[in-house]
């Protein structure tokens, strides 16, 4: 029977099948962070079970991590040490391979997966943190989990799972210049809506997803979770093996030659099943930005902000809400949105080539007087690499602040904030209600688009600063 | 876990489409090494005001819903976060049931491993529970998991579908790692077969 990509990794994972259609898939590489994970260790603990596969379990602080220099001096806010030194601990006491706070590899755990070569085509990969999903970008089946499911994991190093449908989105042509992953993967969203992926997992492909990098794909799974689906994912191909090979945890020799062997089957078939099927043509894909409380609240950067009574059923008044707490009115054009903060990072958008993106618009220019910007790399090899190239300089040149690696104001649990009525252009990935802090507002846009909006103080098409001579 | 069989209670109506687990518990409460204690905090930028005080509209807060054991729910509730805490938090505060034409999946998963009983049904049916959880603290909705069944204080009665592995463990409070590991021997055989055959992993 003909299979799709998923089909293929999940027939390669399963443990135990039920006449159910319950199964236990086996994990292959299992991420720790510090706010998902101290329940699930100490309910080890109480039960006095072990780590069943140390060797593929990686743990790092990244939520909670203050990202300004002085962290070195310790973590100032009580709760956050002690949920960060808990890990410390759990990492040390159970044997997981462990990359500390003040680590050059420390960083957003969906960064730096990839980055040491853990994360490998035809893997299962958990993590208790929904972008789990941007691992897909290498042909893995990847999906967030509760902190019951990370225990699970821990003790067993499997999970109960029932498979999910096949969807595929197929992006055909070509993007045209300004336009860019996060353009694409949000555009999804704008059709299937937050909850149409539910049930599914999702397989990208088409030219333009094709032609995008290794970073603009993972930008794209990173968001599957944003349209419901339970994983993203991507057929590996040279890109993804040029990316994968060398890196420290990248298998090597002999190994290497058989696991490429393999890896080159991972692709659906082509009289493979969909379950669901969208198309969208890449050409038409314009660069957008949010203007409401959820991400399917997504429309081309050169739009006006919607009238509530154009939507349908309860979304009425969602959207009703969403405009008030984001403090818009109908018909306002996006363009003419004044932002107070930009925030360039995240497991989204603080890859090297995010930072690039951005380093690009802003070469040679100034933010806007009295607004906040900063540029918070995915890693600590990220920022060092940013750093190397000189783009550290551009972004600190034109006024932003340099910041160490974290998830920082993605979900501000740290100390980096919005406040109530702050705007912030944002490389992030959820514009819900306080998610930046509370009553703080968020565009979600990609790192070209957050440049822009820095230079200019408001929403702005990217594709105008591009037209104009440097 | 707690065993889930049958409930009877009052019904919260919330009808705010795309609940998302940041809205069910702010990440400033996710700091906690323990699973206990997030009841206070639960929609807490909804609950309270700046200065911590009560908001007296929101639905949790009127007398008739302070005790609420069931919530009646817009579509795509639970989604973003995969954070339980939002079911832990949802539980503290006493809530076992949720209904909803449809769940995000991180979070459907979730309630189950807390013994708690997320409930799918169809638009028109939600709709007519979503009215009468809106009728207060006399009106309270029945749910028996045995018999997949919701019926409404006027004694309108839906049935929902459920997996029936889940609807088993719920029932029995089973512990979802100890049944694992009774497949333990599964487990070792797959590793030894896995690492032949695919050494690199």
């Amino acid at each position: 029977m003909p299979k799709t990509l998923y089909d293929k990794i999940w027939d390669a994972h399963v443990v135990h099948d039920d006449a159910d259609g319950t199964c236990l898939l086996y994990i292959d590489r299992h991420l720790v962070h510090e706010v998902t994970s101290p329940q699930a260790f100490e309910g080890l603990r109480m039960a006095g079970r072990r780590v069943r596969a140390p060797e593929k379990t990686i743990a790092v602080p990244d939520h909670n991590v203050p990202t300004t220099p002085d962290r070195e001096q310790g973590i100032k806010n009580e709760e956050s040490r002690i949920q960060v030194d808990a890990l410390d601990r759990n990492a040390r006491d159970f044997g997981v391979n462990y990359y500390p706070v003040n680590d050059i590899r420390q960083g957003i755990v969906h960064i730096v997966g990839p980055e040491q070569g853990w994360t490998l085509p035809g893997m299962t990969v958990v993590c208790g943190d929904s972008h789990t999903a941007t691992h897909g970008a290498f042909g893995a089946l990847a999906h967030g989990i509760g902190t019951s499911e990370v225990e699970h994991v821990l003790a067993t190093q499997t999970l109960i799972q029932q498979k999910s449908k096949n969807m595929k989105v197929e992006i055909t042509g070509s993007l045209l210049p300004g336009v860019t992953a996060k353009d694409i993967t949000l555009s999804v969203i704008g059709v299937t809506g937050t909850a149409g992926g539910t049930g599914y997992v999702i397989e990208y492909c088409g030219q333009a997803i094709e032609e995008l990098s290794m970073e603009g794909r993972m930008t794209v799974c990173n968001m599957a979770i944003e349209g419901g689906a339970r994983a993203g994912l991507i057929a590996p191909d040279e890109k993804t093996f040029q990316y994968v090979k060398g890196r420290p945890h990248a298998p090597k020799g002999a190994q290497w030659d058989a696991a490429l062997a393999w890896w080159k089957t991972l692709k659906s078939d082509p009289d493979a099943h969909w379950d669901k099927v969208i198309t969208l043509k890449g050409e038409e894909i314009a660069p957008v930005v949010t203007w409401g409380t959820s991400p399917e609240d997504v429309l081309p950067i050169t739009s006006e902000v919607p009238d509530p009574d154009s939507f349908s059923g309860g979304k009425v008044d969602g959207v009703r809400r969403a405009l008030d707490y984001m403090g818009l009115k109908p018909g306002q054009k996006l363009t003419d949105i004044e932002i107070d903060t930009v925030f360039i990072g995240s497991c989204t958008n603080g890859r090297i080539e995010d930072l690039r993106a951005a380093a690009a618009i802003l070469k040679g220019q100034k933010i806007k007087p009295g607004l906040r910007a900063m540029v918070v790399p995915g890693s600590g090899l990220v920022r060092a690499q940013a750093e190397e190239e000189g783009l550290a300089q551009i972004f600190l040149d034109a006024g932003f602040e340099w910041r160490l690696a974290g998830c920082s104001m993605c979900l501000a649990m740290n100390p980096d904030q919005l406040s109530p009525g702050e705007r912030c252009a944002a490389t992030s990935n959820r514009n819900f209600e306080g998610r930046q802090g509370r009553g703080g507002r968020t565009h979600l846009m990609s790192p070209a688009m957050a440049a822009a909006a820095a230079i200019t103080g408001r929403l702005t098409d990217i594709r105008e600063m591009m037209a104009q001579p440097a | 876990m707690d065993k889930f069989t049958t409930l009877t209670g009052v019904a919260a109506p919330m009808p705010l489409v795309n609940i998302d687990t940041d809205m069910i518990i702010p990440k400033q409460f996710l700091k906690t090494i323990l699973r206990s204690g997030l009841g206070k905090n639960l929609f807490d930028e909804m609950r309270f005001d700046d200065n911590g005080n009560e908001i007296p509209d929101f639905v949790l807060n009127q007398p008739a819903y302070r005790n609420a054991q069931i919530l009646v729910a817009g579509g795509n509730f639970g989604c973003g976060s995969s954070r339980e805490h939002a079911p832990w938090a949802l539980a503290d505060f006493g809530i076992r049931v949720v209904i909803s034409t449809s769940f995000a999946d991180i979070f459907y998963g979730n309630c189950f491993k807390n013994g708690m009983l997320p409930i799918v049904l169809p638009q028109d049916q939600v709709d007519i529970l979503m009215d009468d959880a809106g009728k207060g603290a006399n009106a309270r909705i029945a749910v028996d998991l045995e018999a997949q069944t919701v019926t409404s204080s006027d004694g309108q009665e839906f049935h929902f579908d459920i997996d029936p592995f889940k609807k088993h463990c719920l029932l029995n409070g089973l512990d979802d790692i100890a049944l694992t590991l009774a497949k333990v021997s599964a487990i070792d055989t797959f590793e030894a077969q896995a690492t032949q055959a695919r050494p690199w992993v």
